[in-house]
């Protein structure tokens, strides 16, 4: 069988699966849908985590933003798997003890306020709705590399799928088929990873690759000949960064926080047995999320390394299939600058801006000529950072099923994600929207329907974004994060820590943390895009990494209000003491 | 959230709980300066320094910023879950 048909096959028998298990985890009230009854193992909900978690970005983009990154991009690293430090240590096993459905309800309950948990509702769609556009765009992209389908019918298809475990099984039939998601995309990202582990370096661990001798008898390790190998042809050392220390301290903490007040991640804690539960499946979940962390930048080392050696001073004729194919759908484009025929890959930009291609023309080597106005600089080449992951495996000339077990577990990393932002979404509308706040006597059945539509809703509108992706939606997913750095954890977090804090602190504290970080991101983003440079940020600190500031800013407003305004009222008190200890969580049921 | 089972506790009891959370408290305050110095320390703010050194092909700062930080990470959260384990059965407040 050819890599397409083999595709087919894999990505039909996954779905296949999906919608198996959507049949199956049919649920019939709202405690199994909001929260899977509460009974779902430790440890698969830790690989449902570690599904939930790792998006098309982390198994399409993160490898490719290394590659291109270096050192640079140890700030995903660190900053998307330290936050389950904070996770398990300071929220989930309280969150869990507390022992109901939603991060908006805990706040609302904690915070004895309907304005608190409305806040919280707001920050959590807005948070979540920047991310889930970028994973119905990620499916889209798969579909139409792949399975030579067009985006949009690719993000109905997608649509389709989620809508059938989403809106049939709710959380229960999320989590189950994110463990599957899990196996489907781990094995996809580890088993090309370790061919090529293997086939630089003779290391079948990517880990231990990543620091062995490169097999073509020089002598030297991966790491210091991608080090010299950059430094000829212009560019910083491939271990040494280009951003200051502040910023990249600023941006690991924005991540790392940001992480850790996720309401999808958070979530998924609440579906353990017991509050200890929680603890130990927030271990299993960084476990599984370490294994694709700790490969993505040996796979990133290794594929700039491969795309040096076959396309640098390479005749354009001569260059591999896979430079071509990808020229094809324009996320490689080369100029010959210098005439001669050959691509010179260099530090700085071939051309003004992304590609723009004159249609059908192609120059006298049969390249797609472009529109683009040269660059100064010997350059020649523009590459896509997003096409590392997939084209890794043709770069290093993999078996066809290899090729196909990677844009199933594409899909896998983006459906899972997608579905796990849905279900808070529709949780947020349905259980703190309507049951809290607006029809507070609808029964149990009245409001299942209202999760279901809310499920069903959110899907179409994640679905138009995906097709009609608005152009910020790239620019903002980072700073879902820094939102999340500065309004959410620090509420949820003095909500546990402190017995005092009251109200208005946590009001204050949340609309200060997030108008601060939302605006100075706006400033910098879209009023002022020529003025966002290192000089005119605040401390040094870019716009990524702001989040950090911006929790702060939350934790000394919520502080100094919270010392003028009156104490909490001593229920309060006694339900802060509560969840502190893990003794008599809620029962749970089993699957 | 259950105030009356809180009102009937004796002061023995309340003060067993308090003790509780400051055990917990302190085990939280080592495990996050562990957290702390093999992220931002090791990965971040001594990288440069810590490059000097070579381990396994590794320079050691870049090492903790792309490896040794994430497999401290999973180290800590099981020592946590195992040690507040101990903790809870201690004090009798397991779930």
């Amino acid at each position: 069988m050819d890599a397409q048909s083999l595709t087919y096959l894999f990505v039909g028998l996954s779905f296949a699966l999906y919608i198996g298990i959507a049949i199956w985890s049919r649920v019939g009230s709202t405690r199994e849908f909001y929260v899977a009854g509460a009974g779902v193992h430790p440890v698969l909900n830790g690989m449902a985590t570690a599904a939930d978690w790792m998006s098309a970005a982390s198994f399409i983009s993160m490898a490719g933003l290394i590659a291109f990154l270096g050192y640079d991009g140890s700030v995903y690293l660190m900053g998307w798997t330290g936050g389950y430090v904070l996770l398990a240590l300071l929220l989930a096993p309280y969150l869990r003890k507390y022992g109901k459905f939603t991060v908006p309800e805990f706040i609302g309950d904690r915070y004895y306020s309907d304005a608190a948990r409305l806040v919280a509702v707001l920050c959590l769609i807005f948070i979540s709705f920047t991310y889930v556009a970028g994973q119905m765009r990620g499916v889209g992209i798969v579909f139409s590399r792949f399975l030579e389908v067009d985006i949009d019918l690719g993000v109905l298809i997608g649509m389709a799928i989620v809508f059938m475990y989403a809106v049939l099984g709710g959380m229960k039939g999320i989590t189950y088929t994110q463990v599957a998601q899990f196996c489907v995309l781990i094995f996809a990202y580890t088993v090309p990873a370790i061919f090529i582990s293997l086939l630089v370096t003779g290391n079948p661990v990517p880990q231990l690759g990543l620091g062995a001798e490169v097999l073509d008898g020089s002598g030297l390790t991966v790491l210091e000949k991608l080090d010299s190998s950059l430094i000829e042809l212009g560019f910083t050392a491939y271990t040494d960064g280009t951003k200051s220390t502040i910023d990249v301290f600023a941006i690991t903490a924005a991540l790392m926080v940001g992480t850790a007040g996720l309401p999808h991640v958070i979530v998924r804690f609440f579906t353990v047995p017991k509050a200890s539960d929680a603890r130990i499946s927030a271990g299993w979940a960084l476990v599984f999320i370490a294994i694709l962390y700790t490969t993505a930048p040996a796979v990133g080392a290794f594929a700039r390394l491969n795309f040096i050696d076959e396309v640098n001073e390479a005749e354009y004729t001569a260059t591999p299939d896979w430079f071509k194919n990808w020229e094809e759908l324009g996320l490689i484009a080369w100029r010959d600058k210098n005439g001669d025929g050959k691509v010179q890959y260099r530090a700085g930009s071939p051309f003004e801006g992304a590609p723009t291609f004159e249609d059908d023309s192609r120059g006298t080597h049969g390249e797609r000529l472009l529109t683009n106005a040269e660059s100064a600089g010997e350059n020649e080449v523009y590459v896509d950072r997003d096409i590392m992951v997939l084209a890794n495996p043709e770069i290093a000339k993999l078996p066809d099923w290899v090729i196909a077990l990677v844009a199933a577990g594409g899909l896998a990393a983006a459906l899972s994600t997608a579905a796990g932002l849905l279900l808070v979404i529709s949780t947020a509308v349905s259980h703190d929207l309507l049951k809290k706040t607006w029809m507070k006597d609808i029964s149990d059945r009245q409001e299942l329907r209202a999760a279901r539509i809310a499920a069903a809703l959110a899907i179409v509108v994640a679905g138009y974004l995906g097709i009609n992706p608005p152009g910020f939606v790239a620019q903002v997913v980072a700073f879902a994060f820094g939102l999340a750095a500065a309004s959410l954890f620090p509420a949820i977090l003095m909500g546990i820590f402190s017995t005092r804090m009251n109200k208005e602190g946590a009001i204050a504290g949340m609309l200060s943390g997030l108008l601060f970080t939302f605006g100075y991101i706006v400033y910098f983003k879209f009023i002022a895009p020529e003025a966002n440079v290192a000089a005119n940020w605040l401390f040094g600190i870019s716009p990524e990494g702001i989040g950090m500031v911006g929790m702060f800013v939350n934790f000394g407003v919520a502080f100094i209000v919270d010392r003028f305004t009156p104490r909490p009222p001593e229920s309060v008190q006694y339900l802060v003491e509560d969840i502190r200890v893990p003794m008599g969580v809620g029962g749970a049921h089993d699957h | 959230m259950n105030s009356e089972t809180r009102d009937s506790r004796s002061p023995e009891e309340v003060a067993r709980m308090r003790s509780y959370w400051r055990a917990n408290l302190h085990l939280l305050g080592k495990l996050l300066v562990v957290w702390f110095v093999v992220s931002f320390v090791a990965g971040i703010l001594l990288e440069d320094w810590l490059n000097g050194f070579t381990v396994l092909g590794f320079k050691l700062g870049f090492w903790f910023a792309q490896q040794g930080s994430i497999f401290t990470f999973v180290v800590l959260i099981f020592v946590y879950a195992s040690r507040m384990k101990k903790l809870d059965r201690a004090f009798g407040v397991e779930d």
